[in-house]
């Protein structure tokens, strides 16, 4: 399970995040909206220990990460997945070079490395693509990449920071339909998204981050239904001055 | 946007912690040898023997100059044999590994600061990280090492063809014969000539290679902030290799 105990994090003087506590059930769908800004992928770095909280904690599987030497924290990593939001994809590297990487760093031979690589692909429809480079393929397959090379460590947890941001309606419902397929393979996900189709579509449950906290948390159902003026405003999607550019007013200093 | 990317550029005393901060992190890194031992090679040939064409261009022109200078200091004080002496001392000591090491830190400083500020900005640096690599055993160290070790080869067949250059100058231009030329070279040289000139080139690789590994980590702010990361990177090599020039006059002449 993936614990985010009161995080508080800041860059200069912007206050990010400033409170935020959440728990991230294993097996299910996790979602957490939001304004862009708000801090949602701020979260995601801050779980797989690439940047390091102002206060608060971090657990996972009951370890805290900030307190991880360097080869405990490369040994959680290996129990994450990590789905960037432009896919991230090693653009001198293939296709199969770029999820053989994670694969290589653990040790694998060179026979489960070629399995795990065509299995990955095919769960995400790209079989075939092995020896393209990420500057042949369309957003969407990169995103498919990212996730296939996410997936081929067969990860306890996968962190999604807005998997379908940019995509076309269908290549979106393909991306969600992974993430989906994805959870029913027992793999624990955390998506952060502002698409709230997506949202709804993915999630088993949804966290709404706002100004620097979780504002409500509950099932899609419970959200959905949520008498909460900010919440309603962001789902809803109107334009209106508690959601304009919240970061910014929270500016300190 | 500029005030935005300058304001992050940290202070050239902030640098210099930075750098020794990070050079005791690369330090750490080199323990990991099954990550950097694969790529050294690979690094080898691109920093190294793909930077052999330019080094060779340099001292063909400049051993022609060197040759004609000293001729024209000489003629009517000095026996013109002595031209010989200039050459080869000048170009394997000093000329062979400062220019080259200068047209080394435009070539391969930049290019390492492009692409690891590419890397950066495109958020590959963090994805190989959550793929549990170490950013510094994969990145920073194969291209540290391979310029250490590849620069003094490029300086010895600069300074090769530099010291021909400026024979067949000598012995096509000059009122001087192949035998004269020899004399004046043979009489003044001594091993120490060449492996000072080495040993300063290998030192320059080093620096080259780390300013721009450091500098390319740094970047931020998208294209901007690698094209400010790549001028930074040459820079800094330029002034390492002078510094280092000095440093090495001083300790071993």
């Amino acid at each position: 399970m993936i614990l985010l105990d009161n995080l508080t994090k800041t860059f200069g003087p912007r206050t990010i995040l400033s409170g935020v506590s959440l728990e991230v059930p294993d097996g299910q769908n996790t979602v957490i909206i939001g304004a862009s800004g708000a801090g949602k992928s701020v979260t995601l770095k801050l779980i797989v220990g690439l940047i390091e909280p102002d206060g608060g904690r971090v657990l996972v599987d009951d370890e805290v990460v900030h307190d991880l030497a360097r080869d405990e924290l490369a040994a959680l990593r290996g129990r994450i997945g990590y789905v960037f939001q432009f896919a991230a994809l090693f653009d001198s590297l293939t296709v199969a070079e770029n999820i053989r990487l994670g694969l290589v760093k653990r040790g694998y031979d060179a026979g489960v490395i070629r399995e795990r690589i065509e299995e990955s692909l095919a769960v995400v429809d790209l079989s075939g693509t092995e020896d393209k480079l990420p500057a042949e393929l369309s957003g969407g397959m990169r995103k498919r990449v990212g996730i296939a090379r996410a997936i081929a460590l067969k990860p306890r947890y996968i962190l999604y920071d807005e998997p379908t941001t940019g995509l076309d309606p269908i290549t979106a419902t393909v991306m969600d339909r992974l993430i989906i397929r994805t959870r029913d393979l027992g793999v624990t996900g955390l998506v952060v998204t502002h698409d709230m189709r997506s949202a709804f579509s993915v999630g088993d449950r949804v966290a709404m981050l706002y100004q620097g906290a979780i504002r409500q948390v509950g099932t899609v159902d419970e959200i959905q239904a949520s008498d909460d003026p900010v919440v309603r405003q962001f789902i809803e999607g109107r334009p209106g001055p508690e959601l304009v550019e919240p970061v910014a007013r929270r500016s300190v200093g | 946007m500029n005030h935005s990317v300058a304001s992050r550029a940290p202070t050239r005393e902030g640098f210099v912690a930075h750098v020794g901060r990070r050079s005791l992190e690369a330090g750490r890194a080199l323990a990991d040898i099954g990550t950097w031992l694969p790529l050294l090679m690979g690094q080898m040939v691109r920093l190294g023997v793909d930077s052999v064409p330019i080094a060779l261009f340099i001292a063909v022109f400049t051993g022609i100059v060197l040759s004609l200078l000293s001729s024209y200091i000489f003629t009517g004080t000095v026996p013109l044999y002595f031209v010989g002496a200039l050459v080869g001392k000048t170009i394997m000591m000093e000329l062979g590994p400062v220019l080259t090491g200068m047209a080394l830190a435009g070539r391969v400083g930049a290019s390492i600061a492009a692409e690891l500020g590419t890397m950066k900005v495109t958020e590959q640096v963090d994805a190989l990280e959550t793929l549990a690599y170490d950013r510094y055993a994969y990145l920073v160290v194969p291209r540290v090492l391979a310029a250490t070790l590849m620069f003094p080869v490029v300086t010895a067949f600069a300074v090769a063809v530099g010291v021909a250059s400026g024979w067949i100058t000598a012995i096509n231009l000059l009122d001087l014969s192949s035998t004269e030329f020899l004399k004046g070279l043979k009489q003044f040289y001594q091993f120490k000539d060449l492996w000072f000139g080495l040993v300063k080139s290998a030192s320059f690789g080093g620096a080259v290679a780390l300013m721009g590994c450091l500098r390319g980590l740094s970047a931020q702010g998208g294209a901007e902030g690698v094209g400010q990361a790549t001028t930074r990177a040459v820079v800094l090599g330029c002034e390492a290799i002078l510094v280092l020039d000095a440093f090495w006059a001083l300790v071993l002449l």
